[in-house]
C-alpha cells in the first residue's frame, strides 16, 4: 500500500459528514476518501448517497464518470505518464514501449511493483516527456530515468 | 543577507529544483554564507530550469540549468555576488527571450515569492482592484469592454459583454467561476500563474465579483495539477489574512470570497457548462445552451465563467487603463496572449506577446527549432482540437481571426512542435481516440462516431481501401461538425482534416508505411 489507511467505515462517515453541507460536495468528498484510503470503497457508496440525498445509482454514476476515481486499492507505486500531443512529439510512445519491454503495460488492470497509467497533460509540456510518480512531478523523461523509477519501485517495501 | 531565488514551480521541481534548493541551503550553512532562499515561480524559460537567481547590486543574475552537483562550483565562483561561472546567464531580465516579450499578465511571475502579500503589493498588485472600487461597477465593466479583452479559454468571446450580461441579471446570488481546467496539451500558462502569481487571479476574480455583484466564487483546477492546487489554496489563506478576501473585501460589510475545487481527470470538464455540472457534484455532462451560464449558471444563478488568463489580464487593464491594453495587438485581437511553446522544441517556454506574431517567429525566433535537431514538419496550435500546420502555413499570424481563416483555432495559445518523425495519420487517429475517450456521451456522433473514426484510420494506416476510407473519414468529420452539442465533437475534425489536407502523403498506401516501419 502506498502509505494509505485501510478502509474504515467510521472514518469515512466522519469525512463525508464534515463536507456534506457544502454546496456541490460530491467531488470534494470523493477526493477526500481517495486521498485517505487510496480508492473509493464500495461500502462508501451508500454512505455518500445517504449524506447527499442521492440514489446509489446516481452516486456510482458520478464516480464512474471521472477517470480519477479508483474502485480498488493499488499496491506499489503509480506512474502517470503523459501521452498527450506534446509528449508524443517528444517521444513518450518510445517510453511506453520501453516500459512494456520491462513487463509494465500501461493501463493494465493487474498490479506489479509499478502501475503505469496514461494521463493527458500535466502542464509540463516545455519539458516533455513528463509524468507524475506517486504525485511527484518528473520531466524530460528518458529510458534512464524510467529505469531508475522502475528500480525504485521494485526495491521499496510492499 | 543575499537573496537567492530557486523556483518552486512544479515544472522546475520536475527537473530537480527541490534538490538544488536543499543543496544551496546546505552549502551556505557549511560556508557560513548569509543567504535567504526565496522560492519564486518560474520565469517560463523551462530549458534553463532549475534556474537559480541571485540578487546583486546590478540586478538579478541567473544560473541555469543547475543540478545539485554544480552547487559547490557556484559558491566557488562567487555566485552570491554574481560571479562568473559556466552556467552564468548574466542579468536574467536582459535575456533576449524575456526582453523581447510583452509581459502584462505574467509581469510578476518568476520575480516574486508567489505567497508573499508584501511582494505582490510592492510589484504593483492590488492597484487594479483599488481602481475598480474607485470607478464603480458600471465603469469597471466599461473599462474591460473597451480594452477589447476576449476570453482566453478558446472561444474568444468578449469578456466585457459576458460581464454586463451577468451584471444586468436580477438574482439573489451570483457567482464568479474560474476555468483552470487547462486540458489542452501544450498549454501550461494557467498552471504557471497558479503557482507563480496566484494573487493576480484572486485580484482579477475580485474585480469581476465587484463588477457583476457576486460575493462568492470558485476556481476549478484540474487534478493533474496537484502542486498548483496546493499553492493556490495557500494563496487563498494568505489573501484572507490580508483582508483581500473575506467579509470586508470591497469595504465594510461588502464581502467576497473564493474556494478552490479540484477536477477529477475529465477533459470535458473544461467545457464551461460541464465544469458547472461538475462543481455542482454531478457527472460532467454538457448542458444545452441557452440558457447561457451568464443567466443561469452555477446552481441556477447568473455566473461569470472565464478562463484563468482572462481574469488574470484584468488587474493590469484596470491599473494601467483599457487604452494602454488595447494599444497592443492587431485587428480584433487586442492585448497580449501568453503563448506556450511545447513538444520537440529547443527553448520551450512561455512567451507573452501582443497578438499578431506568426507561428514561425514563435518557433524559430523563440523556440530555436527542435530539441532533437530534426527538421520541423508539423505544428499543432490550440490543443487537441486545433489544426496541424505544415511548413507552408507557418507564416500564419497567431490571432483569433487569422487562425480561423486558416481553418484552425488559437485556443489557449499552445504551440506544439513535431519533427519529421511524426505520422499525421496516427495523429488523426489520436484525435478521434481522444474524442472517444473524453466524450461526455450526450451526442451520438461524438460518442459513436469518434470510435468509428479510430477504426477507419486503422484501416487507412493498414492500407485497406484507402481512398474509400478517406472519404468515409471526411463524412464522419462532417457528421461530427454538424451533430455535436459542444466543441469536443464539433472541433475534433480540425486536427483530422488538417492532417488529411496538408499531409496527404501520410495517408498513402500500406507499402510505404511498411517500408518506413
Ligand atoms: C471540450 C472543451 C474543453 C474546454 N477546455 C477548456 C479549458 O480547459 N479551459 C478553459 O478556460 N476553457 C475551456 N473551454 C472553453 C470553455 O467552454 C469556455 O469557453 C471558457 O471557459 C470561457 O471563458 P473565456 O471567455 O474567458 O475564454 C473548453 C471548451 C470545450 C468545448
Ligand atoms: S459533442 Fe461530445 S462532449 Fe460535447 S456534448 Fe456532445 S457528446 Fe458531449
Amino acid at each position: 500500500m502506498t502509505g494509505k489507511a485501510p478502509w474504515d467505515a467510521g472514518e469515512a462517515r466522519a469525512m463525508i459528514a464534515a463536507r456534506s453541507a457544502e454546496p456541490g460536495a460530491m467531488l470534494p468528498i470523493l477526493h477526500d476518501l481517495q486521498q485517505t484510503f487510496g480508492y473509493i470503497d464500495d461500502a462508501a457508496v451508500p454512505l455518500i448517497a445517504e449524506a447527499l440525498n442521492l440514489s446509489k445509482a446516481e452516486t456510482l454514476g458520478v464516480i464512474s464518470f471521472y477517470h480519477d476515481f479508483r474502485r480498488a486499492p493499488v499496491d506499489g507505486a503509480v506512474l502517470k505518464l503523459c501521452r498527450a500531443e506534446s509528449c508524443q512529439a517528444a517521444g513518450c510512445e518510445d517510453l511506453v514501449a520501453h516500459l512494456a519491454s520491462h513487463g509494465v503495460e500501461l493501463d493494465a488492470q493487474d498490479g506489479g511493483p509499478l502501475r503505469a497509467e496514461s494521463i493527458y497533460c500535466l502542464g509540463h509540456c516545455a519539458l516533455s516527456p513528463a509524468a507524475l510518480i506517486d504525485g511527484r512531478p518528473v520531466a524530460r523523461l528518458d529510458e534512464r530515468k524510467i529505469d531508475a523509477i522502475l528500480a525504485a519501485a521494485k526495491s521499496r517495501p510492499q | 543577507m543575499t537573496r537567492v531565488y530557486v523556483p518552486a514551480d512544479s515544472g522546475a521541481l520536475a527537473v530537480g529544483a527541490e534538490e538544488v534548493a536543499a543543496a544551496i541551503g546546505a552549502e551556505a550553512r557549511e560556508r557560513g554564507a548569509n543567504i535567504e532562499i526565496i522560492r519564486n515561480g518560474s520565469r517560463g524559460l523551462y530549458w534553463l530550469e532549475p534556474l537559480v537567481e541571485v540578487e546583486t547590486a546590478r540586478g538579478r543574475v541567473g544560473y541555469g540549468a543547475i543540478d545539485p552537483s554544480k552547487v559547490a562550483g557556484l559558491f566557488n565562483a562567487g555566485f552570491l555576488t554574481g560571479g562568473g561561472h559556466g552556467d552564468c546567464l548574466g542579468l536574467v531580465e536582459e535575456l533576449p527571450y524575456l526582453k523581447r516579450q510583452t509581459r502584462l499578465a505574467f509581469a510578476r511571475c518568476g520575480r516574486t515569492d508567489p505567497l508573499s502579500v508584501e511582494a505582490y503589493r510592492a510589484e504593483g498588485g492590488m492597484r487594479g482592484l483599488a481602481r475598480a472600487l474607485q470607478l464603480g461597477a458600471k465603469a469597471t465593466i466599461a473599462e474591460v469592454s473597451s480594452s477589447g479583452l476576449r476570453g482566453r479559454g478558446g472561444a474568444g468571446f468578449p469578456t466585457g459583454v459576458k460581464w454586463s450580461t451577468v451584471a444586468a441579471a436580477n438574482a439573489d446570488r451570483k457567482y464568479v467561476v474560474c476555468n483552470a481546467d487547462e486540458g489542452d496539451s501544450g498549454t501550461y500558462a494557467d498552471r504557471m500563474l497558479l503557482e507563480g502569481d496566484p494573487f493576480a487571479l484572486i485580484e482579477g476574480m475580485a474585480i469581476a465579483g465587484f463588477a457583476v455583484g457576486a460575493s462568492h466564487g470558485y476556481v476549478y483546477i484540474r487534478s493533474e495539477y496537484p502542486h498548483a492546487f496546493a499553492t493556490f489554496r495557500n494563496a487563498l489563506d494568505k489573501a484572507r489574512g490580508a483582508g483581500w478576501l473575506g467579509p470586508d473585501a470591497f469595504g465594510p460589510g461588502k464581502g467576497f470570497d473564493l474556494e478552490a475545487r479540484l477536477g477529477a481527470g475529465a477533459y470535458i470538464c473544461g467545457e464551461e457548462t460541464s465544469l458547472l455540472e461538475s462543481l455542482e457534484g454531478k457527472r460532467g455532462q454538457v448542458r444545452p445552451k441557452p440558457p447561457l451560464p451568464a443567466l443561469k449558471g452555477l446552481f441556477g444563478k447568473p455566473t461569470v465563467i472565464n478562463n484563468l488568463l482572462s481574469f488574470a489580464s484584468v488587474p493590469w487593464i484596470l491599473a494601467q487603463g483599457a487604452k494602454a491594453y488595447a494599444g497592443f495587438g492587431t485587428g480584433r485581437s487586442r492585448g497580449t496572449q501568453p503563448f506556450q511553446l511545447a513538444g520537440d522544441v529547443k527553448y520551450g517556454g512561455l512567451v507573452e506577446l501582443a497578438f499578431g506574431v506568426t507561428i514561425r517567429q514563435l518557433i524559430e525566433d523563440f523556440g530555436g527549432g527542435t530539441r532533437s535537431g530534426r527538421p520541423v514538419r508539423a505544428v499543432q496550435v490550440g490543443g487537441p482540437l486545433g489544426a496541424y500546420f505544415p511548413q507552408s502555413l507557418l507564416d500564419t499570424p497567431l490571432d483569433y481571426e487569422a487562425m480561423l481563416a486558416a481553418k484552425g483555432m488559437l485556443g489557449h495559445g499552445g504551440v506544439v512542435v513535431f519533427n519529421d518523425a511524426v505520422d499525421l495519420a496516427r495523429q488523426a487517429r489520436f484525435a478521434f481516440e481522444f474524442c472517444a475517450k473524453e466524450s461526455c456521451g450526450k451526442c451520438t456522433p461524438c460518442r459513436i462516431g469518434s470510435t468509428r473514426g479510430v477504426e477507419t484510420l486503422d484501416k487507412i494506416i493498414a492500407g485497406r481501401n484507402v481512398a474509400d476510407n478517406i472519404a468515409l473519414t471526411r463524412d464522419l468529420c462532417e457528421t461530427l461538425t454538424d451533430g455535436s452539442l459542444c466543441a469536443l465533437g464539433g472541433l475534433t475534425p480540425l486536427p483530422v482534416l488538417s492532417a488529411l489536407d496538408f499531409f496527404p502523403e501520410d495517408f498513402a498506401t500500406a507499402p510505404r508505411l511498411a517500408a518506413a516501419e
